[in-house]
């Protein structure tokens, strides 16, 4: 693992407080993610990658964006790996780099119809930009 | 009882019902909700990163500006948001001095304040079967579905509120206002949530899923008690649509408040 590897992977794992060897590769939390078909990776890679220095891979997918945040694999995994919450913590490590932003203000507002709840406008917000 | 109350931004506009029905049926039951005489915007999600701490000053200002001992949401994105600050309050030293150093209070928060969603003041301090004595309107003959999605239940260990794979709290709470609760599998799983913003395509697939579920089991309405799920829940319908409901207009109407 290259110096920077091991920072971003050290933050991750401190930031989310998954520790991936505790994964028994059991597969429940890909099976239960509701997003799946969507996401270029799946809640169980993000267990594995980031375990074998294949951070940078998962930072440059817009799978971290597809995560719903719903929290069913942090819930259902039975070993509490909680892969949700390092998809999370690697969107705001994306987030964190200079120029980060995956939106801007105005394109979240672009991106919004009139019926919107402030509640989405507010979640976009912050978890599209910093 | 006297409760302090944090309504949260969303029910000042696109959610108003949420917040008006509640406070109707309140009135009803007898509970004084004392809205704080300061409040912001809660931020909607609960921050991924423990190391942010900025996402959750304005939650722990709101457990500090609390003068009762529980605070009661609404909404259940808000709910989420300050039922686990204050957890992460009690259980995380380091955030605890951060914010009290950022936030210099004259009187620091002790921790003391206890976060209930308004369903589990119904559930756990009225009781199910006294709401079932204050009904005038009871909703016999309706078969309703509550969907519940995520942020009620999960992370199930911080938020306490129901069994998170099989919840019955909202089945109990339609029961006492008269009508048939109907359950169906995918009560507890996601709307699609902010993602519906980017990606319109995740949303419908997920409330798809949820209404099949719903009208397979013989839903023919269905209540929440999130502004999102309801926008996701109606404006993200796509083969299957049920008329969707906020909680409290549901109880509103069964406690006769509703035009009032
Ligand atoms: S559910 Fe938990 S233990 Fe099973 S593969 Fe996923 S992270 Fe690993
Ligand atoms: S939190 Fe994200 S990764 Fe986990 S199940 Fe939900 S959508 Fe999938
Ligand atoms: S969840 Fe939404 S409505 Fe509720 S306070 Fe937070 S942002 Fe405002
Ligand atoms: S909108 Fe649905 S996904 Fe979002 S918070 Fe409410 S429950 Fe969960």
């Amino acid at each position: 693992m290259d110096q920077n590897t091991r920072f971003l992977t050290e933050t991750v794992l401190r930031i989310s407080g998954v520790d991936p060897r505790k994964c028994m590769k059991c597969g429940k939390c890909s099976g239960t993610c509701p997003n799946y078909d969507a996401m270029e990776y799946h809640p169980h890679q993000f267990v594995s990658m980031v375990e074998n220095g294949l951070i940078e891979q998962l930072m440059n997918s817009n799978a971290v964006y597809l995560c719903l945040g719903c929290m069913a694999c942090v819930e259902r995994c039975p070993r509490h790996v909680a892969p949700g919450k390092l998809v999370g913590a690697l969107a705001q490590l994306k987030l964190r780099k200079q120029d980060g932003n995956h939106k801007g203000g105005n394109d979240i507002a672009a991106m919004a119809d009139e019926k919107v709840p402030q509640q989405l406008l507010m979640a976009a917000m912050r978890k599209y930009r910093k | 009882m006297i409760y302090s109350y944090y309504p949260g931004c969303t029910l000042k506009d696109r959610a108003r019902q949420l917040d008006l029905y509640a406070r109707a049926s309140a009135a009803a039951l007898g509970l004084e909700l004392k809205e704080l005489t300061q409040w912001q915007c809660c931020g909607a999600v609960y921050p991924a990163a423990s190391d942010d701490i900025a996402s959750r000053l304005s939650a722990v200002r709101a457990l500090m500006n609390t003068e009762e001992k529980k605070l009661v949401t609404m909404c259940s994105a808000c709910h989420h948001v300050l039922k686990r600050t204050n957890f992460d309050w009690k259980q995380d030293a380091t955030f605890r001095t951060r914010a009290t150093n950022y936030l210099q209070p004259e009187v620091p928060y002790d921790g003391s304040v206890e976060v209930v969603h308004f369903l589990e003041l119904l559930r756990d301090e009225i009781g199910f079967d006294e709401l079932k004595k204050k009904v005038v309107n009871p909703l016999t003959g309706r078969k309703i579905g509550a969907f519940y999605g995520c942020l009620l239940l999960r992370p199930s260990k911080v938020l306490s509120f129901d069994d998170p794979e099989n919840p019955t709290i909202m089945e109990n709470f339609i029961r006492a206002l008269g009508a048939e609760p109907v359950s169906y599998p995918y009560r507890n799983e996601c709307c699609g949530a902010y993602v519906a913003m980017e990606d319109q395509k995740s949303a419908q697939t997920q409330v798809e899923r949820a209404l099949n579920s719903a009208v397979a089991a013989g839903c023919e309405e269905l209540i929440t008690a999130c502004p999102l799920c309801m926008y996701n829940l109606v404006e993200n319908a796509t083969v299957h649509r049920l008329p969707v409901k906020y909680f409290t207009e549901l109880l509103a109407e069964a406690l006769g408040v509703k035009e009032a």
